[in-house]
């Protein structure tokens, strides 16, 4: 490919690229997400590589491995266009039918739709699956569009069209108030206004500055920006060039982490191929603008996701954060003036700069505008990726488009925000899903993540989950947050064996004080926030494992005995074949019902499990 | 120059300087292990902790890391401030409880005793040999290993520190003397770092003034004749 040197090129190309196209032409698009991709995504494509050809039409359909579709729980997912027939869970052997049934005959295959599971209702278009019905996938709805290794299918769907108009038409300082007036907010976690950052990096003094893209999501259980990268790469790149040509900067970094091989991939071959057409390199589309991007892979430690600690990294220092009281867009990376931004966020920047700030306004409440991805995981029926304008409420992410809770059990809590994120109960489940709505509630936006709990979570236990993963991804360097991670973790972790303390809770808020209070980062800031908002919100569970050593959830082992309810027992002797530890005691010739042996249990849970009769109860 | 009061008093200071040894020049007592005014401020103790106040909203931060700027108001002995610096030293105490230093720093702030599991460590992690070393000497001997509580000052591998030139900064810089050096016959030893050195014995007064090792580095840095470091420095002219 020869490089673009106008945007007058740039539009004759992309006619080109859709004239060759036709929209009626059948595409079977596959999702290889992370989530399909463990469901067996591949073996699926392969047969369905191989039905249309044996089939004969291999010519008249196209076959499109795309990014993350979102609807991880309904893996793998195949979407026939142009009637966007949505099937799910396809197995390889479903791959003949398909085929021969739908592309060839035009007939819609039953066992393959989605479910409604209130209504039964077998639902055939992808959009009108309320998963996706119910979301606003601005950002992240051309995943199943393209395959994210073909710059020409992020074209034909006007990619790069936001860099044409901001590099022609556009004055650096109207890019940046038209960021400003968006209302857009970082969506790494701090939720600093975007326009605001840019503006001061841009008047920050000095010749070289730098842009950089935070892809070093550490969150366990999100997965949304790696599902960008590996799903439309462009989309970030595009908007890190616009970003660069507001701020004034020439050089880029993308901290992608070293555990997300096909992110790194894809974006290297993004990288290369909009090198290729000349939307990076000198005197991008004709404008005089220059501007290069480097691919970083991250070492793997949770606290470079900070701007200090990353920028250390990059380096080649030991990924270590700083204080900030000069903040990074005055010196930065190289002690120079640096804007570092997330993935998510750098993604919006396109769609802000095509469809203007006050068509973006229009999304979101006064102080969060736009949408949000959020991954959706836990203890609801649709595992997966959603994106949804802020001021939804918590209660229609969770039941609305997560269909509620597996088993229809009853909601405890949803844990927002990552590690470092906080508990909310049931009574806030009305609550509109915003930057400030979340703080105000003791948890936080974070990066996204959404953690769904039923009664059957301990939060106690939860909370010492969170510490522990604080604990061990606290970078050491100052004390407040070494020590008082490894502390709060100490004294939940003795609350959940049953060695509790009176007084134990005011410990655990003395500690988080100084925690919050005291520490170098917003890591050490923020920690505390599980335990904090578990205290806040289920006070009494702690106080019954405290003082009744007991836990109500029946998860903590030290504090739960298992017992067989005698006449529920039905003396078929499958809790005794499974118990590892021989600890029931029983004969099925006795006709007597069976006995757990509290000395030699050891609170596995296998027996309950096994049980077909509910004859095992956890006390 | 800005202005800037601490505590109520008005006190001046070169704008960007820290706030730390603005403060401590100025005769206001604020506890603190891991500065030295030799090395770049790093704020890993925590102890420093003041309020600062400008236009009219107020944070808590470490002083050392903290460069004035025109109009703060410094408040080092609030509530909120003692609170944290007493929890902080607990922290530390629980960490190093056989240290004497924290000991006496912690009984000043009126901690007696800790609320959790001892442990039995004795560097309270400040960093100050590594920096020093790093920053001061440029020898690089030592660096900081692992994260979290993991975290441990340590030479490469753990194994003899081989760029070590036995100089002592570290040793001197300690705030909890645990380094320790020790001299006998024609040896220096650093003794955390594992590190032994063959000493120099002076043409003059025959004592021995300094390692081998540290003198030829020195000699090749600064380009001196193979004679240079023959007479110890008290017998040169």
């Amino acid at each position: 490919m020869k490089r673009i040197n106008s945007v007058e090129d740039l539009e004759r190309e992309r006619e080109k690229i859709r004239a060759a196209r036709d929209p009626n032409k059948p595409c079977i698009t596959i999702c290889t997400g992370t989530g399909c991709h463990a469901a067996g995504c591949y073996p699926v494509a392969g047969a369905l590589r191989e039905a249309l050809r044996t089939g004969g039409i291999e010519g008249e359909v196209d076959l499109r491995i795309t990014g993350c579709h979102g609807f991880c729980e309904r893996g793998p997912l195949v979407v026939i266009n142009p009637q966007r027939i949505l099937y799910q869970r396809v197995k390889p052997d479903d791959a003949p039918d398909i085929v021969s049934e739908t592309l060839k005959k035009g007939k819609i295959i039953e066992r393959l739709l989605y479910v409604h599971p209130l209504t039964e209702e077998k639902i055939v278009r992808e959009d009108d699956v309320p998963f996706y019905k119910l979301q606003k996938r601005i950002i992240f709805g051309n995943n199943g569009n393209i395959d994210p290794t073909s710059i020409e299918d992020y074209l034909a769907i006007g990619g790069y069209s936001a860099l044409a108009k901001a590099l022609t038409s556009m004055e650096p300082q109207q890019i940046v108030e038209e960021v400003k007036k968006s209302g857009l907010r970082g969506r790494g976690g701090g939720g600093f206004h975007t326009g605001t950052k840019w503006e001061s990096c841009r008047k920050a003094s000095g010749d070289t500055r730098y842009v950089i893209c935070n892809a070093d999501e550490g969150d366990p259980g999100a997965y949304m920006d790696r599902s960008l990268l590996e799903g439309n790469p462009h989309s970030v790149l595009e908007g890190m060039i616009i970003g660069a040509f507001a701020i004034g900067s020439n050089e880029g970094y993308v901290y992608v982490r070293n555990e997300y091989p096909l992110a790194v991939e894809n974006l290297r071959i993004a990288l290369d191929r909009a090198n290729d057409w000349g939307f990076f390199g000198k005197n991008i589309l004709g404008s005089g603008f220059d501007f290069n991007v480097k691919i970083n892979r991250g070492g793997g430690a949770f606290v470079c996701g900070e701007s200090t600690a990353l920028m250390a990294s990059l380096e080649g220092q030991p990924g270590e954060p700083r204080a900030k009281h000069i903040h990074t867009v005055e010196s930065g990376l190289y002690e120079k003036p640096t804007n570092l931004n997330n993935v998510e966020t750098w993604a919006n920047v396109p769609y802000i700069v095509n469809l203007g700030a006050e068509q973006y306004r229009q999304i979101g409440t006064d102080g969060s505008k736009g949408t949000k991805i959020f991954s959706l995981v836990g203890k609801v029926n649709n595992t997966g990726l959603v994106e949804v304008p802020m001021g939804i409420t918590l209660r229609e992410i969770v039941y609305d488009i997560g269909g509620g809770i597996i088993g229809g059990k009853r909601f405890k809590a949803i844990q927002t925000g990552g590690p470092s994120g906080g508990c909310l109960p049931e009574s806030l489940l009305d609550l509109p899903v915003d930057f400030d709505r979340l703080t105000e509630a003791g948890s936080m936006m974070g990066s996204g993540g959404m953690i769904v709990m039923d009664e059957n979570n301990c939060m106690v236990d939860v909370a010492k989950y969170f510490m522990n993963f604080l604990k061990e991804e606290s970078c050491g360097k100052c004390a407040s947050c070494r020590e008082g991670t490894k502390r709060m973790y100490e004294v939940l972790h003795r609350i959940t064996e049953g060695n509790g303390r009176e007084g134990d809770i005011a410990l655990l808020e003395d500690l988080s004080f100084v925690t919050a209070e005291a520490s170098l980062c917003a890591l050490g800031g923020t920690a505390p926030n599980p335990v904090l908002s578990t205290i806040r919100y289920f006070r009494e569970e702690y106080e019954v494992h405290i003082k009744n050593k007991k836990c109500p959830a029946g998860v903590c082992k030290e504090l739960i005995t298992y017992r067989i309810i005698p006449n529920q027992c039905t003396i078929c002797g499958r809790c005794q074949k499974v118990c590892p530890s021989q600890a029931i005691r029983g004969k099925i010739k006795m006709k007597k019902p069976f006995e757990i042996l509290p000395e030699k249990c050891i609170r596995c849970g296998m027996c309950s499990e096994a049980c077909k009769f509910d004859a095992i109860e956890i006390v | 120059m800005v202005e800037l009061t601490v505590d109520g008093q008005a006190v001046g200071a070169e704008k960007g300087k820290m706030l730390l040894p603005i403060c401590l020049d100025a005769g206001f007592d604020i506890p603190h292990l891991c500065y030295n005014e030799s090395v770049r401020p790093y704020g890993a103790c925590r102890l420093c902790l003041v309020e600062v106040r400008k236009n009219g909203r107020g944070r808590m931060t470490t002083s050392c890391t903290y460069p004035v700027i025109e109009g703060i108001e410094v408040l080092t002995q609030t509530e909120k401030v003692l609170r944290a610096r007493r929890l902080v030293i607990e922290l530390i105490l629980a960490m190093c409880p056989g240290d004497e230093e924290i000991q006496e720093m912690a009984r000043e702030m009126g901690v007696e005793d800790v609320r959790f599991e001892k442990e039995e460590k004795d560097c309270i992690l400040c960093g100050l040999c590594g920096r020093v070393c790093e920053e001061v000497v440029g020898a690089n001997a030592i660096h900081f290993a692992n994260k979290g509580s993991n975290r441990e000052m340590i030479p490469p591998f753990a194994g003899e520190a081989t760029d070590c030139i036995a100089c002592g900064a570290c040793v001197t810089v300690c705030p909890v003397n645990v380094i320790g050096m020790r001299e006998e016959s024609d040896e220096r030893t650093i003794i955390r770092w594992k590190r032994t050195l063959k000493m120099k014995k002076c043409k003059v007064c025959g004592n021995y003034f300094a390692p081998w090792f540290q003198l030829e580095k020195f000699r090749q840095q600064a380009g001196l004749p193979t004679d240079f470091f023959d007479t110890c420095y008290s017998c040169r002219e």
